[in-house]
């Protein structure tokens, strides 16, 4: 069953954002805005940075200069931060391979503040409803990337950062993400996702980052 | 809390679910008992003498055998950064993680100091001594060594260094949890070294989350 619930009207701006890691610069003078119900697919080489912008959206990094700001209609205060409002699904699947699948989403769930129904609901949309009690150890690469991929479906969350959402997925899985992406705008979210795979995603804009002008350009 | 409980149950699930690991532990802490007296002699009042001692040295060093298992796997795993957007602090979750270690780390190694009494020739008094004194300082230990392993998690080889860098800090808890044996509980002169124990430990437990939680955010950048 694809989830209805509405999230509040917000936009994401990157403006002229630099980004140092360890002494080296990554990116300089980055742009770009996602409204509420659009999607911001990152391309660009191996190695140009696309996980760091992710990163530094989520407010793991330290910002060299530039702003990344936030703006949300939802009047609600203690809810208006953004850390508290996304989701980061990065290339680590942070699965332990001696829990079962259901407990390793329902400590997510938990974690995440969401509500314990949706964890086999969650299984289920990613394909994974036959194995609810298996550990987590015996499942494959791309399952385990699937499972990763549910910690979506948990917790209302309206900003999604998916770092290699497809990696080690079947065409099925590429498939799924698609889908979970869509529905995720529809439902007024934001994706800000980095691959190299052309996902059909309709309301989607690209972004396309290079080493020699390490700005960003919209294509 | 429930996000709070949800962390502190999943580290013990995960702890008790490799057992062996917890076993080899209590065995390290046990063997430093048995091979003390078999050095030493069979001197029952040396033995009786120097068993407050020998009974920290093993617990310092067992729970620093422990301390890379803190934060380790879950660096490793990605766990760590997808628990920096909880609906709960990073700092709460860091001060759960450090209840379940203590529980699961050092609470075996306080269960199982009858077997060293038996070996050091401790009389009841000084055994229910040694244990309070244990459970008062023990979590000052782990405090001093949550902020070491959080430091070095992202050193491959980090599981030696974090012991070396926290142990002068972790000096004073071995002095006074020492003296705490000899001296006994209760206020006054007598249970001086046990209270000030028990203040360094609530200091250390207060601040740790904090500065364990800033050094783990920064090793992830």
């Amino acid at each position: 069953m694809p989830n209805k619930e509405a999230y509040s009207s917000q936009q994401i701006n990157v403006s002229k954002l630099s980004l140092i890691r360890s002494e080296r610069l990554i990116l300089s003078d980055v742009n770009f805005s996602v409204k509420s119900g659009k999607a911001i697919f990152l391309r660009g080489d191996n190695g140009v940075g696309k996980t760091s912008l992710l990163m530094a959206i989520a407010g793991y990094l330290h910002i060299g200069a530039g702003e990344i700001s936030w703006r949300t209609d939802n009047d609600n205060e203690e809810e208006n931060s953004l850390i508290d409002n996304l989701h980061f699904i990065a290339h680590q699947t942070a699965i332990k391979p001696t829990l079962s699948l259901k407990d390793n989403l329902m400590f997510w769930c938990t974690l995440y503040g969401g509500a314990p129904e949706k964890v086999i609901d969650a299984l289920k949309t990613v394909g994974l409803s036959h194995a609810i009690d298996f550990e987590a150890g015996l499942l494959s690469a791309g399952q385990k990337k699937r499972l990763s991929l549910a910690r979506l479906l948990v917790a209302n969350r309206a900003l999604w950062l998916l770092d290699e959402p497809t990696s080690s997925l079947d065409r099925e899985g590429d498939k799924l993400v698609a889908n979970l992406i869509d529905n995720h705008l529809e439902r007024g979210g934001i994706a800000i996702i980095a691959t190299h795979l052309d996902l059909n995603i309709k309301n989607a804009k690209t972004f396309i980052l290079t080493k020699t002008n390490q700005h960003g350009e919209i294509a | 809390m429930k996000a709070f409980l949800s962390i502190l149950l999943r580290d013990i699930k995960l702890a008790t679910s490799s057992f062996g690991d917890m076993l080899t532990l209590v065995l390290f802490f046990i063997m430093i008992g048995v091979i003390v007296p078999i050095a030493i002699g069979p001197d029952k009042d040396l033995l009786a003498l120097i068993a407050p001692g020998v009974i920290w040295i093993a617990a310092f060093l067992s729970s620093l055998l422990a301390l890379d298992k803190m934060f380790r796997q879950d660096f490793d795993d990605g766990s760590l950064l997808a628990m920096r957007h909880a609906s709960i602090s990073f700092e709460a979750i860091v001060f759960a993680k450090l209840i379940a270690h203590w529980l699961t780390s050092i609470l075996p190694l306080i269960i199982a100091t009858p077997m060293l009494a038996l070996m050091l020739n401790m009389n009841a008094q000084i055994l229910t001594y040694t244990i309070i004194s244990l459970t008062v300082g023990t979590p000052a230990l782990i405090s001093f060594g949550a902020v070491g392993a959080a430091i070095t998690v992202s050193l491959r080889r980090g599981g030696l260094i974090a012991p070396v860098l926290i142990l002068p800090l972790t000096l004073p808890i071995l002095i006074f949890g020492v003296s705490a044996i000899k001296t006994g509980t209760g206020v006054g002169t007598q249970g001086t070294a046990l209270l000030i124990l028990g203040a360094i430990s609530l200091v250390t437990v207060a601040f740790t989350p904090f500065a364990s939680a800033l050094a783990l955010k920064l090793t992830q950048e």
